[in-house]
């Protein structure tokens, strides 16, 4: 064996360089997906949620029946007749129909005023962080006089003058739930224009608007996202809240407006009131769920856990 | 001689503190011609960066301001300007690198995106020119593969790299005048060799003027023609940096070059017991006195030192010293 000539001489120099791929670290993104993702609850959470939402999409016109139609007798309890799986509620609509089609509402109304939440608290946040000063004393002098409005109150008030349509209930939700954000979004720039890269782009010559929207903003995202995903959540609550007090657009069912309209109900027919409130439930708590995966994502100081 | 590209005048720069106002630049003055490197040194709280700042006009909001001199920059006023005026001279004419290079970059963007957006930001060329110009920049600071490494994120790179690509960020816009703030300080000894290697080759080659701050005396020797040795906010020598290196005359720069073991090493072969300056530089509270600031630390104050504040005596050539007693040491 050993005294076989080996092919190749061990002690000659290697000439030519190792070419090593450049060790390919990985984006940003993928690394938060990978902790979202060992948060079992939040991933299940997600996909109910996309589920919900896909339900809320095509729901209505793949089930096809009108929410708004007296189809069967009054009460029917769920497992009754098969042809209403979810029962009927005081008028005999079908409460399936009733409870797909409200999904389609509740969350077109929980995202669209997240963001007008997100949009004023945004812009608030981030001039009173980045100015200082007088400006940030009005704002945030501002963003008190809201955070002590009692909310519900103030949005009834919204509905009831300007009428219970879907885009004046979402700004009502809306211009009620930004100070929270607004909060968030000025601690962080207070503490990131503070950072070198803010001055390294300062001393690039990058304008106001730049450095407010184009450095600061997008690295006080994490916190942000968190909320307003938090946000949707509590924004369909409130609209459950406001519907259920009967502020609500007549011509929309909602789940709140599903519980409301049948609460007098409620000891005789419990599931009226129960089968929307658990659509409410598992969606708020979903969305809850998702909110802390991407938290756990989205937080580096949670990362060595 | 030629008009000199940057000249500051009696500069003075107050920083509001809880004790009232103090003076952290306190008359200074100094020229910078066009190619020349020019270092600051001296103790951290000098006034250093701060004579950094007030020329990108950076200066911490509502707490420091100029208050009076003048810093005349290619014709222009730049204490008089504008905002938008300075806004548009940061970056084009006079740009900076900072000392921490691994917070200098911004981390939701790779560094292609934050060389093109600084070359769009003062030029008037298309996107697409801008990322060329980005990939010959980070080849200029001899980063391999240049154009593949455009589209990684900071975190991606290592120190020296990132102070790299900070360096390609201010050249970007081929700047009359380059402000390095430390620009080693933060980064192992082999790499500020390469990273002061490349500051000197970039400056051959675009004829930047350079003003580098910094604590190292021996990057100094190296890099600079002139410097000035800053204390407490007041200038205490400026000359030639091999004047100055070869015949200090404060006391102070004496004190700073018997810090450094090298610089001496190759005088003598006897081995000096290092010294170092004793005491603290002195608080803000000091800061503008009439007196030498210097004297409480100086083993051969007087009792002029501490009443009056040392005139500048001048030397053979451009050295000149604020020292009562520079002319005797």
């Amino acid at each position: 064996m050993t005294d076989k000539p080996t092919t190749t001489d061990q002690s000659a120099p290697v000439t030519e360089l190792l070419d090593e791929p450049i060790e390919k670290a990985r984006h940003p993104f993928m690394e938060a997906w990978d902790m979202f993702r060992r948060n079992q609850a939040a991933l299940v959470a997600l996909i109910i949620l996309v589920l919900i939402i896909i339900a809320a999409i095509i729901g209505p016109s793949l089930y096809g029946r009108d929410p708004f139609e007296m189809v069967w007798a009054p009460f029917t309890p769920p497992g009754q007749n098969p042809d209403f799986i979810l029962g009927t509620d005081y008028l005999g609509r079908d409460l399936l129909a009733m409870i797909i089609s409200g999904a389609r509402v509740s969350i077109i109304i929980g995202l669209a005023a997240a963001f007008v939440s997100v949009f004023i608290g945004v812009t608030i946040g981030a001039l009173a962080g980045y100015y200082r000063g007088w400006v940030e004393e009005a704002l945030m002098r501002f963003t008190e006089f809201f955070q002590v409005l009692p909310t519900l109150l103030f949005s009834m008030v919204i509905v009831a003058l300007f009428g219970a349509s879907l885009p004046m209930i979402t700004f009502a939700i809306g211009i009620v739930s930004w100070t929270a954000v607004a909060r968030i979004t000025r601690a962080e720039f207070l503490r990131i224009r503070e950072l070198e890269y803010v001055t390294a782009s300062r001393a690039s010559g990058a304008r106001d608007f730049k450095l407010i929207f184009g450095v600061i903003l997008p690295n006080a995202l994490p916190p942000i996202i968190v909320q307003s995903a938090l946000m949707v959540g509590s924004a369909i609550l409130f609209e459950a809240g406001l519907s259920f007090l009967g502020l609500t657009d007549p011509n929309v069912v909602s789940w709140g407006q599903i519980i409301g309209s049948n609460r007098t109900y409620f000891l005789d027919a419990s599931f009226t009131v129960t089968l929307p409130g658990v659509a409410i439930f598992v969606t708020i708590l979903c969305i809850s769920l998702v909110g802390d995966g991407l938290n756990d994502a989205l937080n580096p100081k949670l990362r060595s856990r | 001689m030629t008009e000199p590209l940057l000249k500051v005048q009696n500069l003075r720069v107050e920083l509001t503190t809880r004790n009232g106002t103090a003076p952290v630049i306190d008359d200074v003055s100094f020229e910078l011609h066009a190619g020349e490197n020019l270092s600051f040194v001296g103790e951290s709280g000098c006034g250093k960066s701060m004579t950094a700042l007030a020329i990108m006009g950076l200066l911490p909001e509502g707490i420091g301001r100029i208050t009076a001199g003048s810093i005349m920059f290619d014709g222009q006023e730049l204490t008089e300007l504008s905002q938008e005026r300075l806004r548009r001279i940061r970056g084009n004419d006079i740009s900076m690198i900072f000392q921490e290079p691994m917070t200098s970059l911004n981390p939701v963007y790779t560094i292609g995106e934050q060389i093109v957006e600084v070359l769009l930001a003062h030029q008037s060329i298309s996107r697409a020119d801008a990322w060329a110009e980005a990939a010959t920049l980070l080849d200029a600071v001899r980063i391999p593969k240049a154009r593949e490494r455009l589209k990684d994120y900071p975190f991606q790179l290592s120190g020296g790299q990132r102070q790299r690509v900070m360096i390609a960020i201010a050249l970007a816009c081929k700047p009359k005048v380059l402000i390095a703030d430390e620009p080693t300080t933060a980064l192992d000894v082999t790499v500020q060799a390469q990273i002061f290697d490349l500051l000197r080759d970039l400056r051959q080659e675009t004829g930047t003027s350079i003003i580098l701050i910094t604590h190292d005396m021996g990057a100094v020797a190296e890099m600079a023609e002139r410097m000035i040795v800053m204390y407490a906010g007041r200038i205490a020598e400026i000359g030639a940096v091999d004047d100055i290196i070869g015949t200090p005359r404060h006391p102070y720069t004496k004190g700073l070059i018997s810090c450094v073991p090298h610089v001496l090493a190759h005088v003598t072969d006897e081995k000096q017991p290092l010294t170092e300056v004793p005491g603290i530089v002195p608080s803000l509270r000091e800061f503008g006195k009439d007196q030498c600031l210097f004297a409480s630390r100086c083993q051969h104050r007087t009792q002029q030192c501490l009443t009056a504040r040392p005139q500048s005596v001048n030397f053979d050539g451009a050295q000149s010293a604020d020292c009562w007693h520079a002319g005797t040491l």
